[in-house]
């Protein structure tokens, strides 16, 4: 590779070394397995469709198999311009799997041609493929045989065309202005009306005839626009059909419409909850393209702003989690604590929710006189209080009772329903990236990763406290030892290059004005970065066809897969333990539907 | 003037006792939202509605012209008679209860022999009411929330009743006189301990109150039983739970902690204190706990609540035979 990739991306090597690169060669003959060189830090690797289900069933069934399905979706390759030595292709899938027990990822990528878009499903392989393969067949119409259910999962059912597609336009200008007639409203909410045969649902049995209950998108405890159809015996939950969409507001899209440096604010509303959090994955693979060496005190400056937006988060998390059980008054106390902390956060980044702080090559602005001063006092007030939610909530009988043992699953059913994060740390099982790859500097961090032993409702809760006195530790290194130095990146493709030094040089200022009008020129290849979110682990996808803005950004969300998992664990269940449950995943949809 | 015979005299006292009565019953309901929020937002850190006149005091008058001048919506696919019925039910129902409290010894409406009985009649009609605007409006969450109230309610009354059979039996009268006198030594919260703890949960399970607010149970049910209501109709439902809390408090001082009696302070000014004291501890109980499942909500009553009050009945019932006149 010519380009250095950041010292953070040393667990996951390039493709050549790779055993499983190897072992995929020896099983299915050199010619088969055809390796792409990218920075995304893992093998890709393009095979036929025809080898397709026999590859992936491989490395699903292998020695330390790969467990989880990561990711899945698609590319439009027909306008990207520089492509050596790839094979043909209109249209791209890509299928990133990983292995916990590896660490270690791959990537297959399967071209298809414009006559010919279908594809062998894997549901049978990875039950969390359902949703993916119908979000791929929504975006790019690409079908997928043996699929289930087919059909739209994030537009309307009654849309028309597949907007990830290049020839789909990308702006309301190029479309003509929106109507919306009586019989049109009436079709739309028609289509909205839950059919339980199309999802092979009885309406009853031999003696009970069964209640459809449509919770949400509008319910005080969906977190958000989401709907769930209950099959209901009694207030028994026979089965459960989720409906995400109504977030979706198309933020991969706009990507391709953005330059590389003003996507970064559509990236902190992706998890709304986790403001600057958002910003990383997508900067570190924007600088993984551009070949950015951030100074340490940039990056440690990172970590202290994603830690607080995680503790941020997870107060959220910790109050409206309570709520849902019933308990009406913790959300105004952490609400509290989250005021305390959005006053640091104001100070630091003059913004609250969405700061959109960090840049390509560094952060916004250096921290302000007296920062270290605001932020102790925040790292001072929380302790007690996270004992006192401790004392008061989670040792309470109730609330034991309410979420002991609901919803549980073990890692086995994490791994393979796609969960990440706190649900899946919550079943025992130890992946944090943050310790197994390191990135932004938290190898030199000292911090441990809390576990629960269940995988139920409770042990999610009673995770993310810890999880946040753990934050709070990371953030207290922070303040005792925020290096010196800049806080930019001295390299070309900083964006916006430092104003100090535009002021002095004609050549930077030239840069300056290139880069804030049009904006930087990444060289075309492919990077990714995952990072451990408030939520589980967000990754971007970048692919860059040398221009100012990405060709293809792909963000896969943790709460997706999380939603996906909730019919196989509500069965038998009762609303009240949906509720619990839904409460303890932690998602917003606009993590999910992006 | 020889019409003004002191029957006439005592029967429109009577009638005004009455009208005053319910006229503060239904006052203290309404006033009860507003002291609540206020309450909840002091043990919140946070404010409540303090805006409308001096300390916020004026909110009533504010929410009540509001709640006046909404749209009284009824569904199309809602059985309009039961309908509007259920709401009528929820308050009358209630309200009619006040009628046995002895709020001091002239004060009251009616001294009634059966005066407790009266009590768990209308008691028995409440549910009617929760029942009916379930039904009536064709909601599946209404319903569900109707379903829940029905099976909470008749459970939950079982016991309550039993509960109480202790007082009864000690005082030896259904009579809320009789069994306030009763009192003038010691208050029956000390015999009747574990008949307190039951009625004061039963209580609690009666007037849907959080964490017995299952019908409603915001979080699962969206409100329930009356999600489909609107403007004076909601008002109704939501006034008739704060009356039906004020009733269960003055008869939790009647029944347990003496009713008027105390010491230096008018009967009036105690009985008012010990049922404010009550109303306080119905807000803290929703400000401090979570709600539990409702199926063990239902196994809590039958296993743990209906047994514990048959053993203080037996023990009761003991006690009176061994001490009374063989």
């Amino acid at each position: 590779m010519s380009v250095a990739t950041p010292r953070s991306d040393s667990s996951t090597t390039g493709a050549s070394a790779d055993p499983v690169v190897e072992a995929l060669k020896q099983h299915f003959g050199d010619q088969a397995i055809r390796e792409q060189d990218t920075l995304t830090g893992l093998p890709v690797l393009w095979v036929a469709r025809e080898a397709l289900t026999d590859v992936i069933g491989f490395l699903r069934n292998m020695p330390q198999p790969f467990e989880m399905l990561f990711d899945l979706s698609a590319l439009d390759e027909r306008l990207r311009g520089q492509r050596h030595g790839l094979p043909d292709a209109d249209f791209t899938v890509f299928y990133h799997l990983l292995s916990v027990s590896r660490n270690r990822d791959v990537m297959l990528k399967v071209a298809l041609a414009e006559g010919d878009l279908a594809l062998p499903s894997i549901v049978s392989l990875y039950p969390n493929a359902n949703w993916y393969e119908r979000e791929v067949w929504d975006m790019f119409g690409i079908d997928f045989r043996g699929h289930p259910h087919l059909a739209r999962i994030l537009m309307p059912p009654t849309w028309h065309g597949h907007p990830l597609r290049k020839d789909y336009p990308a702006r309301a200008t190029e479309f003509d202005p929106y109507t919306l007639t009586v019989e049109g409203q009436d079709k739309e909410q028609q289509a909205l009306q839950f059919d339980p045969e199309a999802w092979g649902m009885r309406r009853g049995n031999d003696d009970t005839e069964f209640m459809f209950l449509n919770l949400g998108p509008n319910h005080p405890s969906a977190h958000g626009a989401f709907r769930i159809v209950l099959q209901l015996d009694g207030e028994e939950i026979v089965d459960c059909v989720p409906d995400i969409g109504y977030h979706h507001r198309g933020a991969e899209k706009m990507a391709e419409r953005q330059s590389w440096h003003s996507f970064i604010p559509y990236t902190d509303r992706i998890d709304y909850t986790g403001g600057v959090m958002n910003n990383l994955p997508y900067i570190l693979a924007a600088e993984k393209l551009a070949g950015i060496q951030v100074t340490s005190r940039a990056e440690t400056i990172r970590v202290m702003m994603a830690e607080l937006f995680r503790i941020n988060s997870h107060l959220l998390f910790l109050g409206t989690y309570l709520q849902d059980l019933g308990a009406m008054t913790p959300v105004f106390f952490t609400f509290t604590d989250r005021q305390k902390a959005y006053e640091v956060i104001e100070a630091i980044t003059g913004f609250r929710m969405h700061p959109a702080w960090y840049r390509i090559g560094g952060v916004a602005h250096d921290l302000p006189n007296g920062w270290d001063r605001l932020m102790q006092g925040f790292l001072d007030w929380m302790p007690k209080r996270l004992r006192e939610y401790e004392r008061v909530m989670m040792e309470n009988a109730i609330v034991i009772e309410r979420t002991r043992h609901i919803a549980a699953f073990n890692t086995k059913e994490a791994l393979a329903w796609g969960v990440t994060g706190p649900n899946l740390r919550a079943t025992g099982c130890d992946f944090d990236l943050r310790k197994q790859r390191p990135y932004s500097g938290y190898e030199n961090f000292d911090f441990e990763i809390p576990l629960g032993a269940n995988g139920d409702a409770f042990d999610r809760g009673q995770l993310r406290i810890d999880e946040m006195r753990q934050s709070l530790r990371i953030i207290q290194q922070c303040v005792d030892n925020m290096p010196a130095g800049d806080y930019k990146a001295d390299h070309p493709l900083t964006t916006p290059p430092p104003r100090d030094k535009m002021l002095q040089h004609i050549e930077t200022l030239i840069t300056h004005f290139l880069q804030v009008s049009w904006g930087p020129v990444l060289k075309p290849n492919e990077s990714l970065q995952m990072i451990e979110a408030t939520k589980g682990i967000n990754s971007y996808y970048l692919t860059s066809d040398g221009n100012t803005m990405s060709y293809r950004t792909r963000i896969r969300t943790p709460s997706f897969p999380h939603l996906q998992q909730i019919p196989m664990l509500m069965r038998g269940g009762f609303v009240p333990d949906l509720i619990a449950h839904l409460g303890s995943i932690d998602f917003v949809m606009a993590d999910v539907d992006r | 003037m020889n019409w003004l015979t002191p029957q006439v005299v005592a029967a429109i006292v009577a009638m005004l006792q009455a009208v005053v009565i319910l006229l503060a019953a239904v006052l203290l309901g309404a006033v009860m939202t507003v002291v609540e929020r206020r309450l909840l937002g002091l043990w919140q850190d946070r404010y409540g509605p303090n805006r409308v006149g001096p300390f916020g005091t004026l909110q009533l008058v504010a929410d009540m012209i509001k709640i006046f001048f909404k749209e009284d919506w009824i569904p199309p696919f809602a059985d309009r008679t039961l309908f509007v019925l259920a709401p009528g039910i929820a308050m009358a129902s209630l309200l009619l209860s006040f009628m046995i409290i002895p709020i001091t010894p002239t004060w009251g409406v009616s001294d009634m022999n059966v005066g407790l009985l009266f009590f768990f009649a209308m008691a028995g009609i409440n549910v009617y009411a929760v029942l009916f605007g379930g039904w009536a409006s064709g909601n599946k969450y209404a319903l569900i929330g109707a379903m829940r109230a029905s099976a909470q309610t008749l459970s939950y009354e079982v016991f309550m009743g039993l509960a109480l059979m202790g007082v009864v039996a000690t005082t030896g009268s259904f009579n809320m006189r009789d069994i306030v006198d009763a009192q003038q030594g010691m208050w029956f919260i000390i015999p009747q301990f574990f008949g307190f703890c039951t009625f004061v949960i039963a209580g609690i399970a009666v007037t849907h109150r959080h964490p017995f607010d299952q019908p409603e149970a915001e979080q699962e049910l969206a409100d329930g039983y009356h999600v489909e209501y609107s403007s004076m109709k909601f008002g109704m439902f939501f006034i008739g739970e704060y009356v039906g809390m004020v009733l269960i408090s003055a008869l939790l001082v009647t029944l347990f902690f003496g009713g008027w009696h105390g010491p230096w302070l008018p009967p009036f000014v105690w009985f008012a204190l010990k049922t404010g004291i009550f109303l306080v501890l119905f807000i803290l109980l929703r400000a401090s706990l979570p709600r539990p499942r409702y199926d063990r909500v239902m196994s809590f009553g039958w296993k743990i609540c209906l047994p514990l009050t048959l053993i203080n009945l037996l023990v009761t019932g003991a006690v009176i035979l061994l001490a009374g006149p063989a």
